[in-house]
């Protein structure tokens, strides 16, 4: 018997609602009747549900963790009896031959078309699957049944099911929070785990400090470019070089246009202005990036040519530009919200002092708003840095150590994107190392969140 | 006193002009940068436009086949098994030999046949084992042109290239031509563009894969990421006690929003593809990614939502003997429901427009397939966007733009959505 898990969870679901009923009636009837109600510690719905929760939150359990967990269990198990073959096998050949057993369960691959070893481990595989499907089912049910039942007895006047219903509640309130954590949790085992595999293989100083990448490695040993480069620091200076190149752009522009609709526009205008604006903010960054391939990249390199420069097709400052344009909202919006926050009695004791308006502005506003505006300008270059689309459409590959804005260069998230896409084993440095790299952005970005967010916040303080 | 008042004057005078400058100079900039930028919005919008309007008209040829019953049925039973078998190649050449009897030799035969697009083939089978009272007659059918000649048709091949650079030479240029002059030729609304999949041929290439396969992933996204945020914000608004534990979490979620895209790719990858063995390129995959992702946004404003109901209402339900999560859930999420589903479309329209991390699992793959569930491999509207625009095929630029064009329109309606929501709903106290 199969039953898909989605079903499995509607049983669970419907269950516990018969479970409410039957939880609601008995409390109901244990009290004497209708006429009896007052009876009751709680409401006759707060039995009801603590029953259903009894039912359902067990079973939904089981689902959850048995799902987690079954395909490793069945992978480990069919490779196991696989025998000695497969558990001597390098690590990229037991993924192809764990590939191709998995082809051959789903369907893509005909049984008929694999080889007998790998039919035989399907066939086992589906085995194991079916009796997996069945095992959840049962237990599942079986958990969601007894569970309930056991609430169900426990139902009587004196319970205080209100109490008891609210303490689990807060409980899934306590643990939906706590999937913030987790998930940051996860993304720092995750990204280290793979990280430290990669400083297993290539030294870390290596990695921070040579200068020259070219993770293509060979397969056999004897071909040329065999051992691959893994030194980063290519990467971070075309990195940087990007996102200079896109600060350049959107900082001033987006200071000047949040000065110019915070103090000087009408209403009328800041109200067309803003949502024009934040459109730019809405757009996704793959847009930018096809806009930056294909027509910024060539406007600029026909601009350079009839000047008598030479500009590579691919250069830093085509994504950079184009990085800079997306970055405008950003820099804006958050430079109008620290200057709206200034008080205005400060700007009413400039203008009595006789000074003018962008006087007022330059010498007061904005140095009361700087420690804001550096917040959010660093909160600006973290986006920049962790940008990835227009970069990998629009910047190149080559890994060029160059301070020029007209070659090209490549960044760490093109880098990520180039080793991860595609059909490469696991646990070769060259799929490693974007972890490596990933590690590296999270830590870089981190930090510049980190500091950009006490300054604002002690800003914001500041003027509460 | 040397300096007479006059002069005083004057230098008070000149000092004031350069400092009015300076006022003039100083709203000048802000002005040009609020230009500028306006002016950026206004050039991508027409650019995106001006290439992707084309694609969504394509290039029909109008053919008379005979569905001959030597070719399309040799058994002569009808039966939808053996129509499926017949050699509908042969019916279109066929068709286009009547058509151009001066064109004999073998390779210009190739070109001719090279006109239209290998769709052509199925649709007639399709039209034929739908109807099998077709086989032995003839009609006039119209089949998609191949992507070159949809290209010089709606003018983007220039006859000033030489010949040997361009898709379409001289020859089929005649051809086209002819065709045009005696109306076999049209340009029609293009419905496969939004009822096929993705293909390896430009004009047969469609977007529909790609939407539901953006649609599949949202769903888990919405599914997973509303209920748990605003579970998480009612929490830390309106339970939790301030403390080192709520302080941990606080500053979490803001350096999560923060976060780059794509390490959130990593993260999926390593964890739910490499750890929990869930299959790659699934919608499934990417709606757990980009719930992690958008999470941060979603509890961040339904906080806002929540903070925004007044207190009196919290202290009216708890006078009223309700307990706290009585108050909470009769009382204070209902009137922060509109400012929460405002913020949660708003995390969904980012969530749509999002690619990086889906690279990062997989949803790169090329999948001609429509996906029909949430495990099938798939991909999602950016990405394709992504896919198309690396393509060195020519045609696949107003595909790109075209599919931009979509995706910028779906984005469009849902933040319309959450404005109207906002405008219907909010209150304000």
């Amino acid at each position: 018997m199969m039953i898909p898990t989605s079903s499995l969870v509607a049983l669970i679901v419907l269950l516990a609602g018969v479970m409410y009923v039957g939880g609601r009636r008995r409390a109901v009837s244990l009290a004497g009747g209708r006429g009896g109600v007052q009876r009751l510690n709680s409401l006759p719905g707060h039995y009801g549900m603590l029953v259903a929760l009894w039912c359902a939150l067990p079973s939904l359990a089981v689902v959850l963790v048995w799902n987690g967990f079954d395909q490793r269990v069945i992978l480990d198990t069919v490779l196991g009896h696989l025998g000695q073959g497969a558990t001597s096998l390098a690590a990229g050949e037991r993924g192809l031959l764990v590939n191709d057993i998995r082809n051959v369960v789903q369907g893509n691959v005909a049984l008929a078309a694999a080889s007998p070893e790998v039919r035989a481990a399907a066939l086992e595989w589906r085995h194991l699957q079916d009796l997996s499907h069945l095992a959840v089912a049962v237990l599942a049910l079986t958990t969601a049944v007894v569970g309930g039942g056991v609430a169900w007895r426990l139902v009587a006047p004196q319970l205080r099911a209100r109490r008891a219903v609210e303490r689990i509640v807060e409980a899934i309130l306590i643990l939906c929070s706590l999937v913030a954590i987790l998930t940051t949790v996860g993304i720092v085992v995750s990204v280290m785990a793979e990280a430290f595999k990669f400083f297993g293989l290539v030294s870390w100083t290596e990695f921070l400090f040579g200068t020259h990448w070219s993770p293509q490695m060979a397969i056999r040993a004897d071909q040329v470019g065999s051992s691959g480069a893994f030194g980063a620091v290519p990467l971070f200076t075309g990195t940087l070089l990007i996102a200079v190149v896109a600060m350049a752009i959107s900082v001033p522009i987006g200071l000047f246009a949040a000065i110019y609709l915070a103090e000087y526009a009408d209403r009328r205008v800041r109200a067309v202005t803003k949502p024009l604006l934040e459109l730019l903010a809405g757009i996704p960054t793959v847009v930018y990036g096809f806009f930056a391939a294909l027509t910024v990249g060539p406007l600029l390199r026909d601009l350079a040519a009839r000047v008598g420069l030479t500009i590579a097709s691919e250069s830093a400052l085509a994504a950079g530009l184009v990085m800079g344009i997306m970055i405008i909202p950003f820099v804006s919006s958050l430079a109008d919200d620290m200057i709206t926050a200034v008080p205005q009695s400060l700007r009413d004791g400039s203008l009595a002092l006789g000074a003018t308006h962008s006087e007022t502005i330059r010498k007061v506003v904005l140095r009361a708003a700087l420690p804001g505006i550096a917040g959010g300008i660093l909160l600006a270059v973290s986006r920049a840095i962790g940008e990835t689309m227009i970069v990998v459409m629009a910047a190149g590959l080559s890994a060029n150590l160059t301070a020029n804005p007209l070659d090209a260069v490549t960044t760490v998230t093109v880098q990520i994107v180039t080793l991860l896409v595609g059909d490469s084993e696991f646990d070769s440095p060259k799929t490693l190392a974007a972890f490596a790299l990933g590690l590296v952005l999270f830590v870089a970005t981190l930090l510049l969140n980190i500091i950009a967010l006490r300054i604002v916040r002690k800003y914001r303080e500041q003027y509460e | 006193m040397s300096e007479s008042a006059n002069a005083v004057e004057a230098r008070i005078a000149a000092n004031l002009r350069r400092r009015y400058r300076a006022e003039r100079r100083f709203k000048a900039y802000g002005l040009v940068a609020v230009t500028l930028s306006l002016l950026f919005v206004v050039f991508l919008f027409t650019t995106i436009i001006s290439k992707g309007y084309s694609g969504f008209r394509q290039t029909y040829v109008q053919l008379e086949v005979e569905y001959t019953p030597d070719r399309v049925d040799p058994e002569g039973r009808r039966a939808p098994a053996d129509l499926a078998e017949g050699d509908y190649l042969a019916v279109i050449k066929a068709a286009l030999r009547a058509q151009f009897p001066e064109v004999t030799e073998r390779s210009e035969l190739r070109k001719l046949y090279g006109l239209l697009s290998q769709s052509a083939e199925q649709d007639l089978r399709k039209r034929v084992v739908a109807d099998p009272a077709l086989v032995g007659q003839s009609e006039r059918v119209w089949v998609l042109a191949r992507d070159s000649v949809d290209q010089y048709a709606k003018g983007q091949v220039s006859r000033a290239v030489p010949e040997e650079e361009r898709a379409v030479s001289d020859q089929e240029m005649g051809w086209i031509d002819a065709l045009t002059a005696s109306h076999r030729l049209e340009k029609r609304f293009n419905w496969r563009f939004f009822s096929s999949g993705d293909s390896r041929e430009p004009e047969q290439a469609g977007v529909l894969g790609a939407v539901k396969g953006s649609f599949y992933t949202l769903l888990v996204t919405i599914v997973l990421s509303f209920p748990i945020g605003v579970a998480a914000a009612v929490y830390l608004e309106e339970f939790a006690v301030r403390n080192r534990f709520t302080d941990v979490i606080e500053v979490n979620i803001n350096n999560l929003a923060a976060v780059p895209s794509i390490v959130f790719g990593l993260l999926g990858l390593a964890m739910f593809i490499q750890f929990f063995g869930l299959p790659r390129s699934a919608p499934l995959v990417g709606g757990l990614v980009l719930t992690l992702m958008t999470l941060p946004t979603i509890i961040i404003t339904s906080r806002s939502a929540l903070k925004a109901v007044p207190p009196s209402i919290r202290e009216a339900a708890l006078g009223m003997g309700a307990s706290r999560v009585q108050a909470v859930s009769h009382h204070v999420l209902p009137l922060a429901m509109p400012g929460m589903l405002t913020g949660a479309i708003i995390g969904m329209a980012r969530a749509l427009g999002e690619s990086a991390p889906l690279l990062m699992i997989g949803m790169v793959a090329f999948v001609a397939d429509v996906p029909t569930g949430v495990t099938s491999a798939a991909t999602v509207l950016p990405v394709q966007v992504y896919l198309w625009s690396s393509s060195p095929e020519p045609a696949f630029v107003e595909r790109t733009s075209a599919a931009i064009m979509v995706l910028l329109g779906f984005l469009l309606a849902m933040n319309a959505l959450a404005v109207l929501l906002r405008n219907r709903f909010e209150r304000r106290w």
